[in-house]
């Protein structure tokens, strides 16, 4: 049978071993994360993604939701599955404690998303929105509003959505057609349709909280012209409970390749009432702000199912016998060895396990600088902090989900014809990880992001946040003997990573084709000197620790390192000449001749 | 009614257990630990007592290494409201754990001392039970239910063949088997609150108790690994094979 553990070892290491958790506790707002704590909440985080989650993957899968006449039911068992998750308090782990959360630092949340992810990507999706939807609310929502909503959010009562795609309009929302009208009290009257809409409806809370982008009557045309709208199903009474029922409704959900526990829901909202959140025409930059937050949710995401995928995939090498090893029968009293013996088992093995290890690694870093963009005393520290999220953002949300989609299908390829049928339940996992390339924003996006805004911005102010540290590790390491093979691999790709910025830069200013046909290229370049910088570190550390009580875990963690720097991190040098070659291919061939 | 809940700390039950190289013992370096399940039931009936108003105060207590207070603090985020932690590196054997729970018990005056039947690593099934005759209270043990009274506590007992009611007079010892409920997972919440709990430190010295161990372990080793089965073509191999080879009949 298929299990899931969660690597709490693996995110102690990066919490506490590999980044400096004192640094975190030494903020006056998360004095209590604590390794003891952190490591009792990782603990029973786990409990409930192993025991509860986990067992309804598959048959969420298999089930699907069910709409019927207007309402969607979850798959069986996600009721008390998401009652067990409120129950504990999970919703709130990095809330505001003003709004009833724990206030717990994002550097620890992450390991929770990991968690669900793993456990069972449908159902985080409905959390998770939830989540985006608090954090909207919180920066530019009235007072008003957040005193009714936040609580409510925050401890997993209502949850929340985020309304922007029209059958018209994905990733171009300048398209937008909803529209909202004025009324006399105060609020507004929305009417349109919106589509593919996670957690639009659903049995799982009282109320579902809908943020919705759509036009005012004087809006000025395109992206400037968009506004953010509350829109909740239920509209709270004067106790703040559910009251009348607001006309926005479902009228269908999807039927998909993958993550099919998560609703997918066509929403239609017909003079529906709303209240304004931030100020007219502004609602883009309201939603970026929580779009940022669930970028990063996906990266997540992408680490997650990877995770599980790895696990799978170790397990089934070490018990499926086939084949004998090419340097002499391991298991004589067997009929065949294990698949575990064969060399391209392994590779395709450490490949997943090098990339798992290091995204983990990743996102930590990132949401330790979240964590210092929030409560860093210093302007400039917070300044700092945020210009280390704004450039990895991108990088986190289409690296990790691109790579962590690979990841699957390499774990699919282990079980052979076994992982293509249903059964072993791999082949779900490749499906449900298909999505996370393309919502929130496609990751043809996210590098166009990442290039054409993250690069030039305050003349490349982001990406030194990122260049400088490495830069630095690199110098101060120069001289470590026992760490040059690391060091070496480090540099060279850093140097290709550096040379491609500022290619791109130049190119990109004669002709901005340039920039956009060398972006997908450049993100993953990116990635790959972001994680392979990482390991570097996580061998330094590991070869410090190495020979004591935990043995096996650094001498994997240093052998581990040593393929990601062998065989995974010389990808750059191909991504680097590709970038190099120009836009010329691409762009001369005729339209006509596609 | 004050509720007394000695817990211990042992391998994780989803772990599997490997000998040490030397047969000295079982391998504890990094091995992942978690309170004893059956000690994890005799938590949550305390706090359900608490909850149906049954009970005031649950104060948990362990005796072992340093480490032990996680697993104090994980029965605290449970809904314990403090801890004791005897403090000592000795390996303990039921008896001298008895000691140690005798005089806490006679420091803290509970009106119920609720254990695990027996710990899932030494699988012996005796604290309870010694813990009972040091005190000369009343006991039962395999519980599978339990009602508290006025000055006495009904339970079922789980015995060989059965069911057994009886009425105890209290202060009682009522050791829990596995029906008698389902663990709460903590909730958040209370895992933060859990780390604001006391947790008072005491050594044996301190409780004037010796806990030297009194048995020698010669050798701890794995069970013999089973050899394979083979496929018998007729019933009448079978009991051909039964009565020549296993002897059996
Ligand atoms: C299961 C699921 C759940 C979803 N959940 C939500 C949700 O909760 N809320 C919500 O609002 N939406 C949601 N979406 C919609 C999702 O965010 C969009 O599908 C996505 O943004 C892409 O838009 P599109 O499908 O219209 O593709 P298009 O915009 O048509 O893009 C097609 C392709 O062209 C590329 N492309 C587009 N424009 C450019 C450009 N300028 N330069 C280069 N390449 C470009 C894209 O990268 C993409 O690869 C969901 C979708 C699905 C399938």
């Amino acid at each position: 049978m298929a299990t899931y553990t969660a690597p709490l070892r693996d995110l102690r290491f990066v919490y506490e071993e590999l980044f400096d958790a004192e640094e975190i506790t030494a903020l006056e707002a998360y004095r209590d994360a604590t390794p003891d704590l952190v490591s009792a909440i990782y603990e029973e985080g786990a409990k409930l993604c192993q025991n509860e989650l986990f067992p309804l993957n598959r048959s969420g899968d298999e089930e699907g939701c069910h709409f019927e006449n207007g309402n969607v039911r979850t798959p069986e068992g996600f009721r008390s599955a998401y009652a067990a998750y409120v129950d504990g308090g999970w919703g709130g782990l990095n809330c505001a404690p003003e709004f009833g959360g724990q206030g717990m630092p994002h550097s620890v949340n992450i390991a929770l998303e990991e968690m669900l992810c793993s456990a069972n990507l449908s159902f985080s999706t409905y959390p998770g929105l939830t989540r985006g939807v608090y954090r909207a609310l919180r920066v530019f929502g009235s007072e008003a509003i957040k005193q009714l909503y936040l609580p409510r959010l925050v401890s997993g009562k209502w949850s929340g959505t985020m309304c922007l795609t029209e059958p018209h309009c994905g990733t171009d929302l300048g398209l937008l057609r909803t529209r909202a009208e004025p009324t006399k009290q105060d609020n507004y009257r929305i009417t349109g349709t919106k589509i593919f809409i996670t957690a639009g409806e659903h049995d799982l809370t009282e109320n579902i909280v809908h943020l919705v982008l759509a036009r005012l009557p004087d809006s000025p045309k395109g992206i400037k012209g968009i506004s953010l709208f509350l829109v909740p199903k239920f509209m709270p009474n004067e106790q703040g409970e559910p009251g009348v029922r607001n006309s926005v409704t479902c009228a269908s959900i999807e039927h998909k390749m993958g993550i099919k526990a998560s609703a997918t829901c066509v929403m239609n909202l017909q003079e529906a009432t709303g209240w304004l959140v931030g100020q007219p025409h502004r609602g883009m930059q309201a939603m970026f702000t929580m779009m940022n937050d669930a970028r990063l949710g996906v990266g997540m995401q992408g680490l997650g199912i990877a995770e599980i995928a790895y696990q799978a995939a170790g397990a089934y090498a070490k018990e499926r016998l086939q084949g004998r090893s090419i340097t002499g029968t391991k298991q004589p009293d067997k009929p065949a060895d294990p698949l575990i013996v064969h060399p391209d088992i392994r590779r395709i093995l450490l490949t997943m396990r090098s990339f798992t290890e290091g995204a983990r690694a990743l996102t930590c870093w990132v949401a330790r600088n979240l964590d210092f963009r929030d409560k860093a005393e210093t302007e400039e520290a917070r300044q700092a902090a945020d210009d280390f999220v704004q450039v990895m953002t991108p990088i986190v949300k289409a690296f990790l989900t691109d790579y962590g989609f690979e990841v699957t299908n390499m774990g699919l390829q282990v079980h052979g014809g076994h992982g293509y049928i249903r059964e072993t339940g791999v082949e779900q996992y490749v499906r449900d990880a298909r999505i996370t390339q393309i919502y929130e924003g496609a990751n043809g996006i996210q590098a166009l992001d990442l290039v054409g805004r993250k690069m030039p911005a305050h003349t490349g102010r982001y990406l030194r946040s990122f260049f400088h540290p490495v830069q630095r590790w690199i110098e101060e390491q120069s001289t470590n003997t026992e760490l040059q093979p690391f060091v070496l691999s480090i540099s060279k790709a850093f140097g290709r990573l550096q040379l491609a910025t500022g290619h791109i830069a130049q190119a990109g200013l004669r002709n901005p084709d340039e920039g956009g046909a060398a972006a997908s290229e450049y993100l993953r370049l990116f990635g790959l000197v972001a994680l392979g910088y990482l390991w570097a570190r996580m061998a330094q550390i590991s070869i410090e620790k190495q020979g004591g009580d935990d043995n096996a875990f650094y001498a994997a963690k240093i052998v581990t390192a040593r393929f990601f720097m062998e065989r995974v991190l010389p990808q750059t040098g191909s991504l680097f000449a590709a970038i190099m070659s120009g836009s010329s291919t691409m762009m001369e061939f005729p339209d006509e001749t596609f | 009614m004050k509720v007394l809940v000695p817990v211990k700390r042992v391998i994780d039950a989803n772990i599997k257990v490997r000998v040490k190289s030397d047969q000295s013992g079982v391998e504890l370096n990094n091995v992942k630990m978690a309170m004893n399940p059956f000690c994890e039931i005799a938590v949550e009936e305390a706090i359900r007592l608490k909850e149906a108003g049954a009970a005031e105060e649950i104060v948990l207590v362990t005796a072992g290494i340093r480490q032990s207070q996680e697993t104090l603090r994980s029965g605290l985020a449970m809904g314990a409201d403090r801890g004791i932690l005897i403090e000592t590196d000795e390996a303990l054997e039921p008896l001298a754990v008895a000691k140690l729970l005798k005089a806490v018990v006679e420091r803290e005056e509970p009106g119920l001392v609720l254990l695990g039947k027996q710990a899932i690593d030494g699988d012996n099934n005796q604290t309870g039970q010694m813990l009972a005759g040091l005190l000369n209270w009343s006991i039962g043990s395999f519980v599978s239910k339990l009602e508290t009274g006025d000055g006495s506590i009904s339970v079922v007992r789980e015995v060989d063949g059965g069911l057994e009611k009886v009425r105890l007079k209290s202060p009682a010892i009522v050791t829990v088997d596995l029906r008698l409920n389902e663990p709460r997972y903590a909730s958040l919440p209370n895992i933060m609150k859990a780390k604001k709990k006391p947790i008072d430190m005491f050594t044996p010295e301190d409780l004037g108790v010796g806990v030297a161990p009194r048995v020698t372990v010669l050798k701890v080793v794995e069970p013999p690994a089973r050899d394979a089965g083979v496929k018998v073509s007729s019933a009448a191999e079978l009991v051909e094979k039964l009565r020549q080879e296993a002897k059996v009949i």
